[in-house]
């Protein structure tokens, strides 16, 4: 038997590489597609600076729980109960602020702990009575949103404090101002700024840890890939940060969920708690076996996605600037179709953050374009779903050929 | 002359990395109960798998041929569709269904897709009557004992109109009453003329019913012998099963046994799920340092429980007993403080429970001891790559690179990833269960240079295997289990396929 066993991975041919790697591709080409798509059949509505900051407030929830739906799914389970949650918060927020005349400061982590108390809750009989995802979060589901209605009482309660509001209609002050060249077309240097910067680092960091991957002998991808990769990255982030420096500037929104998506791409990817959540999902006895208290873990991706929930239920609060029972019907199903449409696999151990957050873009510019084209809510579920299963029939239709 | 029903011609099968079965011929008499014996892995099982269109025609070299005609079986119906009938050592009836609804499960006496109730049952009379099984038919055979429900195939197997029946291992988990019971059907049967094929390794029983036995020795058929035309006795049958010269399949070794590493003193557990049951009666045990020590036994001698049990308590409840390491009482509750007290556990089963087989070398490699990569939570990527390309290349992993997904590596190196993960533990005591089960001889005599490499560097090793050349190859002393029992213990000089043999079937007798 004749085979290599020297320190030194091959390197693998590009085919080799794309054919690997066709999903994550795949995945940003349809992006650009579909936002390439709509920007031309909306005659150039979809890139107004206007539309690109609603496209960021009306999806930013969607994002920010789809980071904590990954890591469910990933770890082999399902949470259909974060549209209660989000309507719970709402109300108690609501409550807190509106009735009881308590500050935002004093609001806000109290809603991220009950928002964490609810995902407990429904974590304690997923890991430690093993019963099944879906049914304790379609309990959940049930019994938050009746929540909902008892505490609120079947009214909608508001307006709320500017304060709060902030969390969703805010904007980054333009503390840059001194530098701007065209006041005349910019309104906002700080958003200008910001991306440019954020771009270069970018590049900076991906070309030194290529670097340094090379010295160490690990796998780096092809350079036209990663030469493409960021282009495209650039050029749409340069374009978007442009339009929306000729606007209001950068939404607070924008920030927290950029924030929060670094995050948790660095927990899935560098962070033990990351590698053991892939690994129980891939095979929950090996993990056992392997000395990973996998309930703990279990338990606490409950409590992470419940604390995700709770500030996404804020975010949308304030942004209607009312808390309604009907507040987050159905969000769990978008959540949950971006972390599919981005790659995650059913059985669990198999998914990206970067997957998920695209994923979620695109049913949000999905919704955004087909609204500004006048289609019914009717016809946009009836795509949405279609797209959804086109995604899925790729993975397993390239996972069989392969 | 006697009438040949089946012959199998020039067999061979490969799976990736093993050759199963190797140019494997053998004919069935008409009539006659005819039975395969060999060591596990032998291919007695991948034999009758490809007789019954598990593995379909065109996947294996070689011909069938039955009632004289040449068969080519794409499926699992064609076999049956001719009488050739084969009972899965696993049982393959639904827990939650009826005895009659299994019987006719996807068989099932209806008209227009609607069940004659009536029938069904009067017909699963008629068939429980002739195995001599005494159930109302709508007993779910959940509430039955494992003998019934091997009762309840055969008749599954006659309403089909059974010509040929092929039973894997029947009586594995019975206990004697019903062993006896299904011996004295097959030999009824025989009287009425049909033709059994039968695996066992209780060589006792196949002297009691068999007419022929054919023996299976690393893929190949070596003898078959005629118990008509002699005395074949069980030293005979373990004589062609064992056959070849050991020696040279075993990496040569020189012991150094230093002090005592782990004990286990009055270790008691009963059962996972019949929660009642004692499974474990005070087994007792040690390791010490540079030794190789064996536990032999026979399937479900709870060999794989001891271990489990004493592994963080991963198998089993209501435990009791104490575990020492280097002569002080360490807490193995949960599988971390094994870990931490120095035990790792390579399982039997490396697919389902050793390896992540969607993460990659890499991953697998560092998941038990993640903290040693990692700083604050974050694993350090350079560390990494470090730890895992080091095993690779020191336990010789045959892949691409450490990025390749561990779903893709042959039996051996999956093996030999589990092995690194948990080497990575740096435990004192390992225990190795099954350590070379579906791997092929080369990749084994690999793996027990790496176990005599873990001895000399002053690790206990205690290997499971119920491959009995094996233990007596590579152990320095063996424990030999029975029904939950430790009954002997056999030094080097002592131990012998014999010894070991005898150890269990008078432990049987006693109980």
């Amino acid at each position: 038997m004749v085979a290599d066993t020297s320190n030194q991975p091959n390197k693998p041919s590009i085919g080799d590489y794309l054919k690997n790697n066709i999903r994550e591709y795949g995945l940003l080409v349809a992006l650009v597609v579909i936002m390439l798509f709509f920007q031309f059949v909306t005659n150039g509505v979809l890139f107004r600076p206007v539309n690109i900051t609603n496209l960021v407030l009306q999806n930013s929830f969607i994002v920010i729980m789809s980071l904590g739906m990954l890591l469910i799914i990933v770890a082999g389970h399902i949470d259909l109960s974060v549209g209660s949650i989000v309507a719970f918060i709402g109300a108690i927020s609501a409550i807190m602020l509106v009735k009881w005349g308590l500050p935002a400061i004093v609001v806000i982590p109290a809603c991220l702990i009950v928002g964490g108390i609810m995902g407990a809750a429904q974590g304690y009989w997923v890991a430690y009575q093993k019963i099944p995802s879906f049914i304790v979060t379609l309990a959940g589901m049930l019994v938050f949103r009746g929540l909902t209605y008892v505490v609120l009482g079947g009214r909608p309660i508001g307006p709320f404090p500017k304060e709060f509001q902030l969390l969703s209609t805010g904007f980054v002050p333009d503390f840059l101002y001194f530098l701007n060249p065209k006041p005349d077309l910019i309104q906002n240097m700080v958003a200008l700024v910001a991306v440019l910067a954020l771009v270069g680092y970018a590049i900076y960091a991906g070309v030194s840890n290529r670097r340094v991957n090379e010295q160490h002998g690990s796998e780096n991808e092809p350079f036209v890939f990663f030469a493409i990769q960021m282009a495209v990255i650039a050029v749409v982030a340069l374009f978007i940060g442009y339009q929306l420096s000729t606007y209001r500037g950068l939404p607070n929104v924008l920030i927290a969920m950029g924030v929060l998506i670094a995050l948790y791409t660095f927990v899935t990817t560098r962070s033990t708690v990351g590698r053991r959540i892939y690994a129980m999902g891939g095979n929950v006895k090996a993990a056992k076996l392997s000395g990973i208290n996998t309930e703990r873990l279990t338990f606490y991706t409950f409590i992470n996605m419940g604390v995700l929930a709770a500030l996404a239920g804020m975010i949308i609060t304030a942004r209607l600037n009312s808390a309604t029972p009907k507040a987050g019907v159905g969000f769990e199903l978008d959540v949950i179709a971006a972390c599919f449409i981005g790659g995650a696999s059913a059985s669990g151990g198999v998914g990206k953050i970067t997957g998920a957050v695209i994923g979620a873009f695109i049913m949000g510019v999905m919704n955004n374009g087909m609204s500004i084209m006048g289609i019914g809510i009717d016809y946009q579920q009836l795509i949405k779903g279609l797209v959804l299963l086109a995604a899925v029939f790729f993975d397993v239709y390239n996972k069989n050929k392969g | 002359m006697d009438n040949i029903i089946l012959e199998m011609r020039g067999i061979t099968k490969t799976f990736p990395g093993v050759k199963a079965l190797d140019n494997v011929s053998f004919k069935v008499r008409e009539g006659e109960i005819h039975a395969l014996v060999g060591e596990n892995g032998a291919g007695k099982s991948t034999l009758m798998k490809v007789l019954s269109g598990v593995y379909p025609a065109g996947t294996y070299q070689g011909e069938i041929y039955y009632d004289g005609e040449p068969r080519r079986f794409s499926t699992i119906s064609d076999s049956e569709d001719l009488g050739i009938i084969i009972i899965h050592q696993e049982l393959a009836l639904v827990p939650l269904l009826s005895i009659a609804e299994n019987i006719f499960l996807g068989n099932e006496i209806a008209t227009n897709g609607v069940i004659h109730w009536p029938q069904t049952f009067a017909r699963t009379q008629e068939l429980l009557k002739k195995v001599g099984l005494s159930e109302p038919p709508a007993t779910l055979i959940t509430d039955i004992g494992v003998g019934k429900q091997q009762l309840v195939e055969i008749a599954k197997a006659l309403s089909k109109k059974v010509r040929l029946l092929i039973l894997d291992e029947p009586t594995a988990s019975l206990n004697e009453t019903d062993s006896d019971a299904l011996l004295k059907l097959l030999m009824e049967f025989r009287a009425q003329g049909m033709t059994s094929i039968i695996i066992s390794h209780k060589l006792n029983e196949i002297r009691k019913v068999a007419d022929q036995i054919t023996i299976l020795r690393d893929g190949g058929a070596v003898e078959t012998l005629d118990c008509k035309t002699e005395d074949v006795g069980e030293d005979r049958i373990i004589k062609g099963m064992v056959g070849r010269a050991m020696e040279d399949r075993y990496p040569p070794r020189e012991p150094d046994i230093g002090e005592t590493l782990l004990e286990v003193k009055n270790w008691n557990v009963f059962h996972q799920h019949h929660r009642d049951r004692q499974f474990l009666h005070d087994v007792n045990f040690t390791v010490r340092a540079g030794e190789v020590v064996g536990i032999a036994g026979l399937m479900g001698a709870g060999r794989t429980e001891t271990a489990m049990s004493i592994f963080g308590k991963s198998w089993g409840h209501k435990i009791t007993g104490d575990v020492l390491m280097r002569g002080k009482p360490v807490d193995v509750s949960t599988i971390p403080r094994a870990i931490d007290a120095g035990l790792a556990y390579v399982t039997e089963d490396r697919k389902q429970l050793g390896l992540v087989l969607i993460n990659n070398i890499k991953e697998n490699t560092t998941l038990s001891n993640l903290k040693a990569v990692a700083s604050n939570g974050v694993i350090d990527d350079r560390k990494e790559v470090k730890v895992a390309s080091d095993y690779r290349s020191k336990l010789r992993i045959r892949s691409h690179s450490i990025y390749q997904e561990t779903v893709n590596l042959s039996g051996g190196n999956q093996q030999k990833v589990v092995l690194s993960k948990w080497l990575f533990t740096n435990p004192e005591v390992l225990i190795l269960d099954e350590p070379t089960r579906g791997i092929d001889i080369g990749a084994k005599y690999e793996i027990y240079t790496i176990i005599n490499q873990l001895a000399a560097e002053g690790k206990g090793i205690l290997m499971i295997s119920s491959e009995m050349p094996e233990l007596l190859g590579t152990c320095d002393r063996i424990y030999v289990m029975n029904e939950g029992r430790i009954v002997a213990e056999l030094s080097k000089a002592e131990a012998s396929q014999e010894s070991i043999m005898r150890a269990i079937m008078r432990s049987g007798e006693k109980h």
